[in-house]
């Protein structure tokens, strides 16, 4: 009880930092990303970048650092945001823990796997 | 029988001797408490906001994963993209994320109120430079996206 005590609010103000820092993030590159290969792109607003360019894009280690940070830094946010309206929103407050392992364990695993994709193109 | 009927009524003056505390009663809030106001429903789409986020990093994924697949598999992501119901998802996604950069931009005036001279700087004035950064940003990556190599 004692330990929990301790730990928890470093813990929250830890996960805190990532939510905060991953809605700038989120804020700042999502809106542009996804308008463009969401919507200008598939409906013929925007000529289509060819898959040569991309991997052009790509080649530039800066380019992954910056889509691994797109990736993982706005899960994080999600993480956060998702599991207090599922504790606030839905009241499953007894499922707290099964929440909290859901969200954090998804962003953990959405950032390995971005990782993974950047380090092996 | 008796007894036990007589202990359950006597529980307020009991209370303070009892070995389980009584329950008071409470009204139970609904689930969709947060429908009636608009104040409250703003709270809950931004909130819900996180979920197109989390969409769109899925469809990065997705994206990347073509990607490294090679040409024919990514020329078969943009084709998937391209159906009403993507579009459709997409264009959702986007207004909630347009929703989420504008309610966080706006947040950080609340959050750093800036002072200057004695006199609080408008709200508008402190939200700016993100909204400046934000533009400057966009116009970047699409023009990196855009460019003829």
């Amino acid at each position: 009880m004692m330990g929990e005590s301790t730990t928890k609010p470093s813990n929250e103000a830890f996960l805190w930092l990532l939510f905060s820092a991953g809605g700038v993030v989120a804020a700042v590159l999502i809106p542009i990303q996804l308008f463009l290969f969401g919507l200008a792109f598939p409906l013929g607003w925007l000529p289509q970048p060819s898959y040569e360019h991309l991997m052009a894009l790509l080649y530039s280690p800066l380019a992954r650092l910056y889509l691994l940070v797109m990736c993982s830094l706005p899960l994080f946010h999600w993480a956060h945001r998702f599991r207090f309206t599922l504790y606030d929103g839905l009241q499953v407050k007894h499922l707290n823990e099964v929440i909290f392992a859901f969200c954090y364990g998804g962003a953990l695993l959405g950032t390995v796997l971005a990782a993974y994709l950047l380090w092996s193109i | 029988m008796t007894d036990e009927v007589m202990t359950n009524q006597g529980v307020t003056d009991q209370a303070a001797r009892s070995e389980f505390h009584p329950r008071w009663y409470r009204e139970r809030v609904s689930t969709w408490w947060w429908l009636g106001e608009w104040h409250y429903l703003k709270f809950i789409l931004r909130e819900l906001t996180s979920i197109s986020v989390a969409w769109f990093v899925v469809l990065t994924l997705f994206q990347l994963r073509a990607l490294w697949h090679g040409p024919e598999t990514y020329a078969r992501f943009t084709g998937r993209l391209q159906s009403p119901a993507m579009i459709a998802l997409n264009l959702i996604a986007f207004c909630f994320v347009m929703f989420h950069a504008i309610t966080w931009f706006n947040l950080a005036p609340r959050a750093m109120p800036v002072r200057m001279g004695g006199k609080r700087v408008p709200e508008f004035l402190v939200a700016a430079p993100n909204y400046v950064l934000w533009i400057a940003v966009s116009v970047f990556v699409g023009w990196l996206l855009l460019r003829t190599p």
